[in-house]
């Protein structure tokens, strides 16, 4: 086992990266730049989203390129309930409801298709929602947004409401890991391995492929739906420009750089691959001299890092042990 | 009215087919999606309006200069398409079926943001080479002359290509690839050399298609490339991936559908993209492998 290794897998690892996450805040008060905290609730989001995925493509093995869709239920369940009056705790369980049950739903339509097969099918799901989204101005406002009623959340532990929602999002993402890492271990998740490893095998060895598959997938919509809802809250507004293809693409990057079926592995992923480009531009807003030339450029440097990463770490770069022997071998 | 509508249908279908079938070569011979054809696509037709902005004189207007035009994209985008693929998949091309997808995400966001800084960050106008004429077919219905030319250039490329691939030796040696890449290399076929061929061919035909776009939209933009990309993909696996008379029929049938959906639903023009994803999905649910796709045993 290499030291990398040794070191994640350390007792203590967790915890100490839950306190420097916590401190961050701190350290954004510190060094006068408040717009850390921004960046650190964005990175966080896309944790979640990134866990949840890994059910689905990190765990199983499916092809699941339309899974943004669920995040922008989840935010827009959250808006349309909060503009229902509906007080905010229970508009977040709401939106994680209403995102699962439509994932239950697309589930048990199109898992029987494999592969390719799949991705094509949830591609152009993620293009239906969104574009249907767009179009159902009666209750989404349509292209021009929803506002959300605000809502302040740990109100007696600091007056930023980035602060608070940063810290909401920590906890979540959190508990979605410790949840993860539950189930990884779990009967269950030993069968989603075994699927993805060999279906047939899976199927001959008596597990219900399926109903399996179908777990898999309705539960990442939990994490989607989570993710969406604190969204809709903390930006209180929601668009459809905020789930376009290429926001699905950027969490499966995120699952296939950091690392598939690797818990620490997908969020370092999200660490580089969410952070990355609103840091560029933190920073380089910052350096008034290069300003805005510079600031176009971040998009190109951004997929210039996702080939050459690609290139030299196929294997992503924190992979479970499990995929490292394979690749190895 | 239905006639008018069958003519669009079928111009639309023609650029679409065109497209599908760049990723359906790629798919038959390697199994891969190739995402970042659509911009190959788009580069296509700016190589073909730098093409008619470098040389306004070498050939005046008329046939020369379309032709000139398709060629320079068709050499543009077949060439990046070849480049895209030597650097980008064929280092992973072993390694994992997921990480060229993800490298391909990679390029395309470069290309895009090249186009975007280095280029034009607005539309641009295409040049219009033919002079447009409307020639009365019956019944109320029409057809312009550049719709004549799109559907003639369409079905032209396509004659050329099921030329090349059913009766040359070069195409001989792709279907064996496409049929089992190793016994194919074995019976002393280069395969490298036959993939980088179908991505240049692949990738030219995007090109073409990228001009006919520009010509029937009259404007080409830096993120031109994605929605016909996506829905030409979405067509070739309509028609059955990796068979390359499914990638055109594909084609033809989401241009019907699309025409068909903006004239006969209210607000059809809001909801065309959705009636054409909806329709992938229904006939993938029942037919798993496409219209015309086989269905391949599984492999144990």
């Amino acid at each position: 086992m290499s030291r990398t290794a040794r070191l994640l897998k350390a007792r203590w690892t967790p915890w100490i990266v839950l306190a420097a996450a916590l401190c961050l805040p701190i350290v954004g008060n510190l060094v006068e730049f408040p717009y850390l905290v921004r960046v650190g609730g964005v990175v966080g989001l896309f944790m979640l989203l990134a866990l949840g995925l890994n059910f689905t493509l990190g765990y199983v093995g499916l092809f699941d390129l339309g899974f943004i869709a669920f995040y922008a239920i989840g935010a827009y369940a959250t808006a349309i309930a909060m503009k229902a009056h509906v007080p905010a705790p229970l508009a977040i369980m709401l939106a994680v409801a209403v995102t699962v049950a439509a994932r239950l739903l697309v589930g048990v339509t199109i898992l029987r298709l494999r592969g390719d097969y799949l991705a094509v099918v949830t591609m152009g799901f993620g293009e239906i929602a969104r574009l249907t989204i767009n179009n159902l101005d009666s209750l989404t406002n349509g292209p021009k947004g929803m506002q959300v009623r605000s809502w302040r959340p740990l109100a007696f532990v600091a007056k930023d409401p980035n602060v608070q929602y940063y810290l909401l999002i920590v906890a979540a993402v959190a508990l979605s890991a410790a949840a993860s890492r539950r189930l990884e271990d779990s009967r269950v998740g030993r069968a989603w391995v075994a699927i993805r490893e060999d279906e047939v095998a899976a199927r001959l060895s008596g597990i219900p492929v399926q109903r399996y598959k179908l777990l898999a997938f309705t539960l990442s919509a939990v994490f989607a739906g989570l993710a969406g809802s604190l969204f809709a809250l903390w930006e209180q507004f929601v668009t459809p420009e905020s789930f376009v293809f290429w926001e699905s693409m950027l969490v499966v990057s995120i699952v296939v750089l950091g690392g598939m079926g690797s818990i620490s592995g997908v969020l370092l992923g999200a660490l580089i691959l969410g952070g990355l480009p609103p840091l560029m531009q933190a920073v380089l807003m910052m350096q008034e001299r290069i300003s805005t030339d510079w600031i176009n450029y971040r998009y190109l440097i951004f997929g210039l890092i996702l080939v050459l990463v690609t290139l030299f770490r196929p294997q992503g770069l924190l992979p479970s042990a499990r995929r490292e022997a394979e690749l190895d071998s | 009215m239905l006639i008018q509508q069958l003519v669009n249908g079928l111009t639309l279908g023609a650029i679409y087919s065109l497209i599908a079938l760049g990723y359906t070569l790629v798919y038959g011979i390697l199994a891969m999606i190739n995402f970042a054809h659509s911009e190959v696509l788009m580069l296509g037709s700016f190589c073909a309006l730098g093409f008619a902005m470098l040389m306004p004189a070498a050939f005046g207007s008329g046939a020369a200069r379309v032709v000139g035009m398709f060629a320079a994209s068709m050499l543009g985008a077949g060439l990046l398409n070849v480049l895209i693929e030597r650097f980008a998949y064929r280092p992973l091309r072993h390694i994992s079926r997921l990480a060229p997808l993800i490298s391909a995400i990679g390029v395309s966001i470069v290309l895009q943001n090249a186009v975007f800084l280095w280029i034009s960050d607005q539309s641009v106008s295409f040049p219009q080479p033919i002079s447009i004429r409307q020639i009365p077919i019956g019944g109320g219905a029409s057809v312009s002359s550049l719709q004549l030319l799109i559907l003639g250039a369409a079905l032209g490329l396509m004659a050329l290509l099921h030329f090349f691939v059913e009766h040359t030796r070069m195409g001989k040696a792709m279907r064996a690839c496409a049929d089992d890449i190793s016994t194919a290399g074995l019976m002393g076929i280069n395969a490298d050399l036959i993939i980088a061929i179908t991505f240049f061919v692949g990738g030219a035909l995007g090109g073409a298609a990228g001009v006919l776009y520009g010509m029937n939209y009259g404007s080409i933009k830096y993120s031109l490339g994605f929605l016909p990309g996506a829905k030409a993909f979405t067509a070739a696996v309509l028609g059955g991936i990796g068979n390359i008379r499914g990638a055109v029929l594909g084609g033809f049938i989401l241009g019907f559908l699309e025409v068909l959906a903006s004239g006969y639903i209210p607000n059809g023009a809001e909801w065309r993209d959705v009636v054409a994803f909806t329709v992938l999905i229904v006939v993938l649910l029942f037919r798993p492998s496409g219209i015309l796709g086989e269905k391949i045993a599984e492999k144990v």
